[in-house]
């Protein structure tokens, strides 16, 4: 018990002063890590815990990153409430295409297909607004002020991602130990089983979906003041879905640690293979990518977290 | 109205090739259950090998669907054999997510190899047309569609008319019972992903003379040739065919009632409401 406060108190310690040890590069490669890690925890609580695979998460993201952005440069709305509002919205569309999908008992691929195909629509829609900038694309003008969501120097957005990833990790805690948790991973593990029993599967599933948007909204808002440009193609891109479910599977799904060690492995192996491999090859990096989710797939199937609790637990119990 | 019917011709021209990219992913379905997520960028490919065939050796690209066929085949049959015959007892996501990291390879080894740039094969009678009453006709697209229609039908006679084909069948109806007769079914297996693959494959080569492609079309190609194979019901070739031509139809008239880059929402409309009204889709039976 000891043991674990002390560990507990100097992580915390050791990641506040890192920002400021660090280059500005680690700082980058820091941020960019816990923001997927949060990402990757949204995505979480339905695809890991619920076990409904969503493809379409850029969707919600898109929506968090292009309400408070609309909100803060016409009417003048500061980003800190405007991400609310955004993740307000994220959940009402997810409770609108939960409900297609659940009510019509749409389950595995069927559900796939459906988030992927709402993203698809919301992409196209976006290129064709031109509240939104449609092709161009969206530029905010920086204008350094903390309460407008926008920072000089990257310390302050360190901790705005470390922040964030705190709060969505303290959520999915609060889930796992509760009613709700058990009754999410009793649909994943067999649906029919745990309609059977009682559980109203619809409705839970519909509350995590909601959860899972909600969360995902708030990291595009902080996605939209740290790039200070937002482009359909690139936020609304099934790559970009991709991107936000590959770390928690990586990591191990249905895992509070799972979506950070993968955020923390995929964004070494990115960096690592970006400059080893260098300019010239602009698609090696995702190449890299997929080949490491078949890897996963077909090598650690539960992930590399509980693969790794796996080993340590026969490990001890072997020296006993 | 000559707009509207000029719409419809075209998009019955161009559903020919939705139909036998979708009726490669439905066979692939219909037997393994697998769901190839990287079919569009198999079809990338193939677009590329008959690109780079043209450009090289002047080969004509209806000509070269025979190699690309074959290529895109090998490439189906070697996924099945390195990759999904190990996971087939898995879960449903964990094949998902292994043929979305094929497709992500694919898709950014083509990248690596030809480029970011739109390329397209400009055959010389690629501007030939003719008149019938108000509509008109380019050649490429007959051909295309004749083509598509052609190989289509040598499917259904090889599938229906041939030992192999029927293997391929009875593995599709009744994995248990193809077994307990004593069907190869690694054989069938490997046999019905390389099918599937060339059908999208050869498919890639007779669109490339219409439109320009890039290595990241791929995905386009992938969700349309899924909503297809959902609109006109899973793992039922027929149904692939006519639900090929209804999308081919639907966007071209979305592109003209619509603004052009516009025309996809149209299929996802329609893939939206089939899932909501007839999840087993237009012709599929049970689910």
């Amino acid at each position: 018990m000891i043991l674990r406060v002390a560990l507990g108190i100097g992580a915390g310690v050791a990641l506040i002063i890192l920002p400021f040890v660090v280059s500005s590069v680690w700082q980058n490669l820091l941020i960019t890590t816990f923001y997927f890690a949060f990402l990757g925890q949204a995505w979480n609580v339905l695809g890991g815990y619920a076990g409904q695979l969503s493809l379409g998460h850029a969707a919600f993201f898109a929506i968090g990153a292009y309400t408070s952005v609309v909100l803060h440069t016409h009417l003048g709305i500061s980003p800190w409430l405007g991400m609310f509002a955004g993740a307000l919205l994220a959940a009402l569309v997810s409770q609108a295409i939960g409900y297609l999908g659940f009510r019509f008992g749409l389950r595995g691929f069927y559900f796939i297909l459906l988030t992927l195909a709402a993203a698809e629509i919301l992409r196209l829609i976006a290129l064709h607004l031109t509240l939104l900038g449609g092709y161009t694309g969206l530029f905010i003008n920086f204008t350094p002020n903390p309460w407008q969501f926008q920072f000089k120097g990257k310390v302050s957005y360190y901790f705005v991602a470390l922040g964030l990833l705190a709060v969505a990790s303290a959520v999915v805690w609060l889930i796992e130990r509760s009613k709700f948790g058990a009754y999410l991973v009793a649909i994943r593990e067999d649906e029919d089983a745990a309609e059977a029993l009682g559980v109203d599967t619809f409705r839970y599933k519909m509350l995590a979906y909601a959860v899972s948007a909600a969360l995902t909204a708030l990291g595009g808002t902080f996605y939209a003041y740290y790039q200070f440009y937002l482009q359909p193609n690139t936020i609304l891109n099934i790559h970009h879905s991709v991107d936000i479910m590959i770390r928690p599977i990586v990591g191990g799904s249905g895992t509070i640690l799972g979506p950070i060690l993968g955020s923390f492995l995929l964004e070494l192996l990115g960096e690592f293979s970006r400059t080893v491999f260098a300019a010239g090859a602009a698609g090696l990096y995702v190449a890299i990518y997929g080949a490491l989710l078949i890897l996963v797939v077909l090598f650690l199937p539960r992930g590399v977290y509980p693969t790794l609790l796996g080993w340590l637990r026969r490990a001890a119990g072997s020296r006993q | 109205m000559a707009l509207y019917l000029q719409a419809i011709v075209n998009g019955i021209l161009i559903g020919g090739v939705y139909s036998l990219m979708a009726v490669g992913l439905s066979l692939i379905f219909g037997v393994m259950r697998v769901i190839n997520f990287a079919h569009g960028d198999m079809m990338v490919w193939g677009m590329f090998l008959s690109f780079w065939l043209f450009t090289t050796l002047g080969v004509d690209p209806y000509l070269s669907i025979l190699a690309t066929g074959t290529a895109v085949f090998l490439l189906g049959a070697a996924v099945q054999r390195g990759l999904v015959s190990r996971i087939l007892s898995a879960p449903h996501e964990m094949q998902i997510l292994l043929m979305m990291g094929v497709a992500l390879v694919l898709e950014n080894v083509a990248l690596m190899t030809w480029g970011p740039d739109p390329r397209r094969v400009n055959v010389s009678y690629g501007l030939t047309t003719f008149w019938l009453g108000p509509i008109v006709f380019d050649l490429p697209r007959l051909v295309t569609f004749g083509m598509a229609l052609l190989l289509g039908l040598l499917l259904y006679l090889f599938l229906s008319r041939t030992d192999l084909g029927r293997m391929i069948r009875a593995a599709s109806d009744n994995q248990t019972g193809a077994l307990l007769v004593g069907t190869d079914i690694l054989k069938v297996f490997t046999l019905a992903f390389g099918i599937g693959a060339a059908c999208v494959g050869a498919a890639g080569s007779l669109m490339t003379p219409l439109l320009p492609f890039t290595p990241s079309s791929g995905i386009l190609f992938t969700l349309t040739s899924f909503n297809i194979v959902i609109i006109g019901g899973m793992g039922n070739l027929l149904g692939a065919f006519v639900g090929g031509l209804l999308v081919g139809v639907s966007e071209s008239l979305g592109a003209v009632l619509l603004v052009p880059s516009l025309k996809e929402i149209v299929g996802f409309v329609l893939l939206v409401l089939i899932l909501l009204f007839r999840p087993q889709g237009l012709l599929g039976g049970r689910r």
